[in-house]
């Protein structure tokens, strides 16, 4: 069964239609790149998806459930973790006091009002932060690290709610080119190690094409294309409107990488 | 009834509407660009008419005319704006960096300075202002006599929303107020002198107070109480309308205004809860007010104020608070009255505490805490005076009391955020205040009940005191365990990030529901407690005063550490009883004390505690 | 006139002198401990605190009190909550070891207060505050209460409109315990003094915020022949001026709370209302009686200021403490208590007698009516109440201390 099936999504803001009729599908263990310039609807999207903004039309199913305007929480209970454009995490606790939060959300053990949270899940949130590499950086608080560290933090909480499905906006933002890919190699391998699904968007188009299984090219709210990264970068259509010249080599280095 | 009796009676609503939103524009214009919530606003308001009873009558010795009176009228106004200017430069500009609530702190300290510097220099008997020459007689409006100078009030408040609005968009002063009130950082980004847009922004909302005040010396006399019976309207009016919004702020002082000319006639008794009560339901309608808008949602992430990151007690900590424990149990060797200190301090400090649950550790901040309080209190007094049950099971009930209500309250508080938030804990806080006041026979009304005594066996001051210290050390250390526990956790990653925390999974908004009713049930106890320790009960209790005794409790602690609100309570009520007994003018050392500890420790006592240790190590 | 006032307290402790003082040596001074509202209510409770001193002053300079004793009072704000001051009355009670307690302006302090005297068995004289239910439902065996009650002065104004032809009335009172129980109070006792009489509005606007053009314009509409006000202080003057302007008094009876006494009229001034039936203190007009002109004299050589009604009361309390003390002879607290019960004074305002029944004392006040002198308010026609006519019946007394 599809993992996510997105179809007609709609939103409009005022006069602004950020998304119209968007629809696409999603496999486990498949990642699906949304590429699209600025204010093209992408992070809209992905706030359907993942319960933050109710569309005005359209349906989102996960695994044949309709999860389609439930909130955030419970779109995270069946099983969708994320992150956010602008990494969101709990300032003011660790590196690992934030992941431990996580677990302890998971575990739906927010309501204890006993025991002492920071001695909880320490050994599952540090396995987690061993994966993203950040076990080394556990004790610091999460306000010091570099932003690129702090994504990969937000990754690792968005994995302490085992999901099926990832949401992943613009998940290398703010980090070093060499540290995108390592990151996108990361995640790629856990998706399909794990079955997990991945949705992203990048705006470094090195990482979308060497990772992406599948392209979406989203432009004013409308999807103008789809198809695997070959089909994407052929389409004359997004040569003109988006890839343009710099796209197009992005496109021939993956191939090559990939040879 | 008759319409042309409606008709007069809806013109009296208009006067008192343009009266009011003379005022609550100037409120609202000050928050829009510094974000701060005024509460020295009301001050500005006193000073007005005071400035104006002195100018005016001496104007009307050179020439009983109208031109005079006003001329009097805008001198007091410019005057008021020229203290606003001295406030900004000698107080806010040294604080728009501390947290919101130091600030709210500090401006409520100015109130208390200026209620006594205003009995000092002009003694506490009520001035009677001249008339205006010229309005000073009544017009006849369909039979119905009505005061000309009335017909000009009305005319006043559209006249002045008219100037602002003249002011907003054809001068430069005005385009940046409108912008920095639209996106602060914008304003600093376009490297506009900050300073001078801040002292500018002052001086128009303490000329506007003033101007009200002034207004009104043909209606009331001056009198040392109009700062506060001034205030909480002002802040109703700017939260209907919508914080920052100035035609929001005249349609929601017309809709008062009219409530309240039509409420006597309907209910002559209760007018006071149907102010509170009309603004509880546009904030539960609409979050932001009627024409305001939401906070730009910060793009940029900043550490919140608050405890961040709650660690077991150090060595020198633990030292800390084994003392003051030890000092506690000592204190019936010293003598009878420090017992009695000692007993309420411990009380308060419960209640600090609680709040602190909900600023400190929840991000909630409540203007409206002592109203659980307060109802724990009752909840107890009146099973002891009315149901005749001892201490014991009263005592029971004070938790529960304070909790009931919270959790009803908290239902449509955490609803909200910020000042919206603050302001609608406040509405309930004076709806739970005006009832508890008005409903006399159950409650005793403002005398309140009295014989709320302790059974037998703590009836003496020492066993009460340990029975106290037991309860509250108790429930204070329940409490801090619970910050530490996942709970606590959980409304503190909430407070970091509510998005995030929704996307892990967490309810937020039941999760800070649970959190206030907790902190409710806390403070109950803690009234409870009190009563006890008083043997009477009464709507004081309840009271923004006593709110505000909390907050200045736990932000002079510090609110950034778990334990610095019960240093905090300690030291404001020590200075409280040692100003009292020293002088009548016990509020401007309150004031300046207040004052003093926001400059010098804007991290309370706990931070200065951990700046000096850090200093040693 | 605002100073200041540093107690010793203060001194004491600027000086670093140890706490620690003599108790009852025979010849230290008798302490008495008073609180009251000096910071928030400063129109009435400086002028009390003044005439105090002055009173305190001559009973020490004509010997004291018990055979030499003098007498002191010691000052303490109240904080005008009832949680601040059974703080203060405990400080006064166990740090200042006064022998006992007088004072309070609020009625809730004072209930707040007389409650906690009775669990210290300690005597608590009240002297301001105005409820009922301080002598009667809420009454002690501590608790005495020297000045009329709002009873007794509400009945003193029916008896001044009584058999006049003025059926249709209003009544206009602040919402809380002293308004209502006026209001209440009126209504029980009007039908007796003017039969037929109806009630066709009430307006109850908030203490300190009466928006006084839609209360005029209510009064007015329901077109009463007379109008029983209660209002005071700032909210007094905004209901007067109102109501002169749009013509609510004209050709109507008004009655008055305390509108005759300094403390609210001189607020009113030039807009004082012809005729109001009110209970006041025209200290001015008072003849006939030496020793309150000797009073009078004194304080406004000591003051350069007139007094005021809390004047006349701060020195009325002291005059009946020392009676009361040299009457006892002792400063043992039940036994005060008892030598209180019916004791007579000699009182600048005549023999005041401390009723036993209810502990409620039986001074007066003037009941008259207002006019505008130059551009000061005055009273006419007046006429000195002697509390004692118009206390409650002993048959309410006992009912309602019964429970
Ligand atoms: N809450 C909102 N209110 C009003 N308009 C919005 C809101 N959120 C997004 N928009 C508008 O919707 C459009 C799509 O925005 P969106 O954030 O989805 O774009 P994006 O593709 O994520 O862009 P970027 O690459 O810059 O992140 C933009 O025009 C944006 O201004
Ligand atoms: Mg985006």
């Amino acid at each position: 069964m599809t993992l996510l099936s997105a179809e007609g999504l709609t939103k409009r803001f005022g006069g602004v239609l950020a998304a119209k009729d968007v629809s696409f599908g999603l496999e486990g263990g498949e990642m699906l790149a949304i590429i699209g310039p600025n204010g093209a609807g992408k992070s809209t999207t992905f706030n359907m998806v993942g319960g933050q903004l109710r569309p005005d039309a359209g349906r989102v199913t996960l695994a044949g459930q309709d999860i389609t305007g439930m909130p955030p929480r419970a779109v995270c209970r069946m099983g969708v973790g994320r992150t956010f454009q602008v990494a969101q995490t709990f300032l003011s606790f660790s590196v690992i006091g934030n992941v431990q939060m996580a677990l302890i959300a998971h575990h739906g053990q927010t309501r204890m009002l006993l025991p002492d949270a920071m001695a909880m899940h320490q050994d599952a949130a540090l396995a987690l932060l061993e994966r993203v590499g950040m076990a080394a950086q556990a004790d610091r608080p999460i306000g010091e690290l570099a932003y690129g560290d702090v994504k990969r933090v937000e990754l690792a909480i968005a994995l302490a709610a085992a999901p099926r499905l990832l949401l992943m906006d613009e998940p290398t933002a703010g980090m070093a080119p060499a540290e995108r890919s390592a990151l996108m190699a990361l995640v790629a391998g856990i998706a399909r190690a794990e079955r997990i699904g991945v949705l992203f968007t990048e705006h470094d188009m090195d990482a979308v094409f060497a990772h992406a299984d599948r392209i979406l090219v989203l432009v004013r709210g409308e999807i103008i294309a789809r198809g695997t990264p070959e089909e994407v970068r052929a389409d004359p259509e997004v040569q003109r409107v988006y890839l343009g010249h710099s796209g197009t080599r992005a496109a021939e280095r993956a191939r090559r990488a990939h040879g | 009834m008759q319409w042309d009796f409606l008709l007069v009676q809806s013109l009296s609503g208009l006067a008192s509407a343009s009266s009011l939103f003379v005022i609550a524009s100037g409120l609202t214009i000050v928050f829009g660009v510094t974000r701060i919530v005024n509460f020295a606003h009301g001050s500005f308001y006193m000073l007005g008419a005071y400035i104006a009873v002195t100018v005016v009558p001496w104007l009307l010795e050179i020439d009983r005319s109208p031109w005079l009176f006003f001329v009097g009228v805008l001198v007091s106004a410019l005057a008021v704006g020229a203290l606003g200017v001295l406030m900004e430069m000698l107080l806010l500009r040294r604080i728009y960096r501390v947290p919101e609530l130091f600030q709210l702190l500090a401006t409520f300290g100015v109130v208390l300075i200026v209620q006594d510097l205003v009995l000092l220099v002009w003694g506490p008997v009520d001035i009677p202002g001249p008339r205006a020459p010229g309005l000073r007689h009544g017009v006849v409006i369909l039979d119905q006599r009505f005061p000309a100078y009335e017909l000009f009030l009305i005319a006043v408040g559209p006249a002045v929303l008219g100037l602002l609005w003249l002011l907003m968009h054809r001068t430069r002063f005005g385009v940046l107020i409108r912008a920095a009130t639209q996106d602060r950082e914008m304003v600093g980004a376009l490297g506009v002198n900050q300073a001078m847009l801040f002292t500018g922004t002052l001086f128009l909302g303490a000329a506007l107070a003033g101007l009200g005040g002034a207004l009104q010396i043909p209606r009331v006399s001056a009198n040392s109480q109009m700062d506060l019976s001034i205030i909480t309207e002002a802040f109703v009016v700017t939260v209907i309308g919508g914080m920052g919004s100035v035609p929001g702020a005249f349609i929601a002082a017309l809709l008062i205004g009219q409530l309240q000319a039509f409420g006597v006639l309907i209910f002559p008794k209760i007018t006071l809860v149907l102010v509170f009560l009309l603004m509880a339901v546009v904030l539960v309608i609409k979050p932001w007010g009627l024409l305001g808008k939401p906070e730009a949602a910060a793009g940029r992430v900043v550490l919140p104020e608050g405890i961040l990151d709650p660690r077991p007690l150090d060595r020198a900590g633990k030292m800390l608070a084994a003392l003051g424990l030890a000092a506690v149990l000592a204190l019936p060797l010293l003598d009878a009255y420090a017992v009695k200190v000692g007993t309420e301090v411990l009380i308060l400090a419960l209640a600090a505490f609680s709040l602190n649950f909900l600023v400190g550790n929840g991000g909630i901040v409540s203007f409206g805490h002592a109203a659980y309080f307060g109802l724990g209190a009752y909840g107890a007094g009146l099973l002891v005076v009315k149901a005749g049950l001892p201490m014991e099971p009263a005592l029971l009930a004070a938790p529960i009391a304070g909790g009931a209500f919270a959790a009803l309250f908290g239902f449509f508080v955490v609803r909200l955020s910020g000042i919206y938030l603050a302001m609608l804990t406040l509405a309930f806080a004076q709806i739970a205040y005006a009832v508890v006041f008005q409903w006399v026979e159950v409650t005793g009304g403002d005398n309140g009940l009295v014989g709320v005594w302790p059974s037998r066996w703590a009836a003496s001051r020492e066993v009460y005191h340990y029975l106290v210290a037991a309860v509250t050390v108790a429930a204070i250390i329940l409490l801090r365990r619970v910050i530490h526990a996942p709970f606590g956790a959980t409304l503190r990653a909430a407070r970091d990030s509510a998005q995030r925390a929704d996307a892990i999974g967490v309810d937020v908004r039941t999760h800070r529901w649970l959190g206030f009713t907790l902190a409710g049930a806390a403070a109950g106890l803690a009234g409870g407690l009190y009563a006890f320790s008083k043997g009477s009960i009464d709507p004081t209790l309840l009271g923004i005063p006593m709110s505000v005794d909390f907050l200045s409790m736990l932000l002079l602690g510090g609110i950034q550490s778990v334990l610095g609100p019960v240093a905090g309570t300690a030291a404001f009520h020590a200075a409280k009883d040692f100003f009292m007994p020293l002088t009548d003018h016990w509020r401007l050392f309150l004031g300046l004390s207040i004052i003093a500890m926001v400059l010098v420790f804007p991290r309370g006592l706990a931070g200065a505690w951990d700046t000096l240790r850090r200093r040693r190590a | 006139m605002s100073r200041f006032a540093l107690s010793r307290r203060a001194l004491g402790a600027a000086a670093l002198l140890p706490l620690a003082r003599p108790a009852f040596a025979q010849n230290a001074p008798i302490r008495i401990g008073e609180l009251n509202s000096y910071s928030r209510m400063a129109a009435f409770a400086v002028p009390y605190r003044n005439a105090m001193q002055q009173a305190q002053d001559a009973v020490n300079a004509a010997g004291g009190v018990m055979g030499g004793r003098r007498i002191e009072f010691v000052f303490r704000d109240d904080g005008s909550t009832p949680g601040d001051a059974v703080r203060v009355a405990e400080e006064l009670l166990t740090r200042e070891n006064v022998a006992f307690l007088a004072g309070t302006f609020l009625s809730n302090v004072g209930l707040a207060v007389a409650d906690f005297a009775n669990q210290r068995k300690r005597l608590f004289l009240a002297t301001e505050p105005l409820t009922d239910a301080l002598t009667m439902a809420q009454g002690n065996r501590y608790t005495w209460r020297l000045r009329p009650s709002t009873f007794m002065q509400t009945r003193m104004l029916v008896e001044a409109i009584r058999g006049r032809n003025v059926r249709r009335w209003a009544i206009v009172a602040p919402n809380y315990e002293y308004g209502q129980s006026a209001a209440a109070n009126f209504k029980r006792l009007l039908p007796a003094a003017i039969p037929g009489a109806e009630i066709v509005a009430e307006q109850f606007p908030a203490l300190g915020r009466v928006d006084a053009g839609a209360t005029v314009g209510a009064l007015g509409q329901a077109r009463p022949d007379g109008i029983f006000n209660v209002l005071f202080g700032a909210d007094l003057t905004a209901f007067v001026r109102e109501g002169n302007t749009r013509g609510l008094f004209e050709r109507r009876t008004v009655v008055s709370l305390l509108t005759g006494e300094p403390e609210y009229m001189i607020p009113l001034g030039e807009e004082t209302p012809e005729g109001w039936i009110v209970t006041g203190y025209p200290w001015e007009q008072v003849t006939g009686m030496p020793t309150h002109q000797a009073f009078v004299d004194g304080y406004r050589a000591r003051f350069n200021d007139t007094p005021r009604k809390g004047s006349l009361l701060g020195y009325v309390t002291v005059q009946v403490i020392a009676n009361l003390l040299n009457k006892a002879n002792t400063l043992d607290n039940e036994a005060l208590v008892d030598a209180l019960r019916d004791l007579r004074t000699d009182t600048v305002v005549g023999p005041v007698t401390m009723r036993g029944i209810d502990q409620q004392g039986t001074m007066g006040t003037w009941v008259g009516e207002t006019t505008l002198r130059g551009r000061q308010g005055a009273m006419r026609n007046i006429r000195y109440a002697d509390g004692a006519d118009y206390m409650f019946s002993e048959e309410e007394v006992r009912a309602a201390r019964r429970t």
